[in-house]
């Protein structure tokens, strides 16, 4: 394999990985718990790379979820002191991690390809001249194997305990009642996203982790509406965030890592300006032709009302209608268009008049009016 | 069919606590077995409470519950509950069928996946609240009174032996209500408990053959005929229930 197909290798998996937990931090609300722990696993990360010299070695993982579920629990306790609120505690925990992980780094790892650089950034660059040799063999490289492995992980955690994650995320009062621990779960998922962090952490540094979790699942929350759906949504946009990341990266000349968590950027603000039906525009779209069809019907009632009487000329002329209602002249145009384009009304000698049709529709909207 | 002597719940010197305040206080309490039980009392009595230290959801400083005369712990399945509907996220991406068949996971167990006979219990239970219309509707597309009658099917899903309702009538429409009452009425003649947390006074004795009523302490429970006098009232309510009269008198 060549190196630039590894990298991308290993940036798809990687993209991948961090969107399938991602979609249970979405669904929990707990997306910057994500970047939490990608901080906070930085000091287990060094202790486990003094150890044994390398950034791909299963002890990296060990530690990375130790740290995090650590950081996790203190947290908690923190917050359940009630002294301190649950984003406080948050923010009181990981960057305390974070600056013991920072001050290790620059104190001992000077002279290692381990700096504060590749730890906020990731470099995914590198990647391929890690491998991972056995008995003399090539097998390709350590990243991509490590990173292959923490996605059948998420998978299997995914697929097997679903039904668990989602009464646990939508009512984890009957999840403790039917015997499924909330908190378990809970921890089990925190280990996941510790352990796809320490991952993601070549690929993406800490900093960018967070734009991988989260993303594709909030991208996807916005167009689908089942949670198996959502899953599988989010991991192709990150497949889609990955490949279109690493070929900016490219055609740019700029760090891969921060390619990624850009493309992942667009596809989100895609599916929120576009998402058929809970997107920007769309929502736009269904406000205005809401309006629209409310200025209908209190013209037709309005042309109703003084059908037939001594004012009808001023109350319902083109020209004086806009004063008579309040609407700008522009309103009144499209809802007149409207009205007669629907053959609810006409236009005699300036003034607009109720056809047959029209009359019993206001009719019909007047009834319980009065 | 001893069961009839045995009280579906039984509450003795429960006490519990937030941050050292008592929110119930030293209670002695009997649920009949097959009764239609209202939970009544002014705000803050601790209605909803007593139904989550009886459902295991708060630990109690002390005392102990009983379901049909075995420890809570072990009760599992048997209580079903129906939280107040506000507890829950309505924006999570799933539908109507799938959150009645979260109600029979307890007889799943743990990583076994619901199948066809999960799925007709769920849809059972739906027709039963007459949503069936709604199986494949988005949760996030569901009026109050919808929500409502979906918590109740999952609680009918679940197939248990004691309904615990935290507030199912309040800011419900009409025909959501009678669906409810018609609920009640064939778990009643089905032989289930029913235990209902209750804010509508005017319709205590229609709904219910038995009442607790509490605040902070039990002022009275047993049947509907003798307890729910307006002699209770006056303790369990003091001199609000004037008030609480009168407001329930506009809203009809």
């Amino acid at each position: 394999m060549n190196p630039e197909l590894e990298i991308l290798l290993i940036a798809v998996v990687t993209a991948v990985a961090c969107a399938l937990v991602g979609v249970f931090l979405v669904l929990r609300r707990l997306a910057l718990v994500s970047d939490a722990i990608a901080h906070a696993i930085l000091p287990g990360i060094v202790v486990a790379f003094f150890l044994t010299g390398s950034l791909t070695s299963p002890l990296l993982v060990v530690a990375a979820a130790v740290t995090g579920v650590l950081s996790v629990a203190l947290i908690e306790a923190l917050h359940r002191t009630r002294l301190v609120a649950e984003d406080a505690a948050t923010g009181l925990v990981f960057p305390a991690f974070f600056s013991l992980g920072v001050i290790m780094v620059s104190r001992w790892a000077g002279n290692v390809h381990l700096d504060t650089d590749s730890v906020l950034l990731g470099e995914l660059a590198f990647a391929p001249f890690d491998r991972w040799i056995v008995a003399g063999k090539d097998l390709g490289p350590s990243a991509l194997w490590m990173m292959s492995g923490i996605l059948v992980l998420n998978l299997v955690l995914i697929l097997v305990a679903a039904k668990e994650l989602k009464l646990a995320t939508l009512d984890p009062a009957l999840a403790t009642l039917l015997g499924f621990s909330p908190v378990l779960l809970h921890y089990l998922l925190m280990t996941a996203v510790s352990i796809t962090a320490v991952g993601a952490f070549n690929a993406a540094g800490s900093i960018l982790v967070v734009a991988l979790m989260i993303a594709p699942p909030a991208a996807a929350f916005l167009l689908v509406e089942r949670v198996a759906p959502m899953i599988w949504l989010s991991a192709v946009l990150a497949v889609l965030g990955a490949i279109g990341g690493y070929g900016l990266a490219r055609w740019l000349d700029v760090s891969i890592a921060g390619s990624m968590a850009v493309m992942s950027g667009i596809i989100f603000a895609a599916s929120f300006l576009l998402a058929p039906e809970r997107g920007l525009l769309s929502q736009a779209r269904r406000r205005a032709s809401q309006k629209l069809e409310f200025s209908v019907r209190m013209l037709a009632v309005h042309l109703l009302h003084h059908e037939g009487t001594e004012r009808e000329k001023e109350e319902c002329g083109l020209d004086s209608l806009s004063r008579h209602l309040g609407w700008s002249d522009g309103v009144l145009r499209q809802a007149v268009g409207h009205t007669v384009h629907k053959a609810l009304a006409f236009v005699e000698s300036g003034v607009l008049h109720l056809t047959e049709e029209g009359r019993l529709f206001a009719e019909d909207l007047s009834v319980g009016v009065d | 069919m001893t069961q009839a002597q045995i009280p579906a719940v039984e509450v003795e010197d429960l006490t519990v606590a937030y941050t050292g305040q008592p929110v119930l206080w030293d209670l002695d309490l009997a649920v009949p077995a097959g009764s239609r039980t209202a939970i009544v009392g002014p705000n803050g009595a601790g209605k909803s409470t007593l139904v989550k230290a009886v459902m295991g959801l708060v630990d109690p400083v002390a005392g102990a519950v009983r379901i049909f005369g075995r420890p809570g712990g072990e009760a599992g399945g048997t209580i079903a509950y129906v939280p107040q509907r506000a507890t829950l996220e309505w924006d999570f991406p799933t539908d109507v069928l799938d959150v009645v068949t979260m109600g029979t996971y307890g007889r799943l167990g743990w990583f076994r996946r619901p199948g066809p006979a999960e799925r007709a219990a769920a849809e059972e239970a739906l027709e039963q609240v007459e949503m069936s219309a709604f199986a494949e509707r988005p949760i996030s597309q569901l009026s109050g009174g919808q929500q409502q009658r979906i918590l109740l099917a999952r609680a009918l899903a679940q197939k248990a032996e004691i309904y615990m309702l935290d507030e199912p009538f309040q800011g419900v429409d009409a025909p959501t209500e009678r669906s409810i009452v018609r609920v009640l009425d064939d778990l009643a003649a089905l032989g289930k408990t029913v235990v209902v947390v209750h804010h509508d006074l005017q319709t205590v004795v229609e709904y219910f053959n038995h009442v607790v009523l509490l605040n902070v302490r039990i002022i009275g429970a047993g049947p509907v005929e003798t307890t729910f006098s307006e002699e209770n009232l006056r303790l369990t309510f003091g001199g609000r229930l004037g008030v609480l009269a009168s407001r329930a008198a506009q809203e009809f």
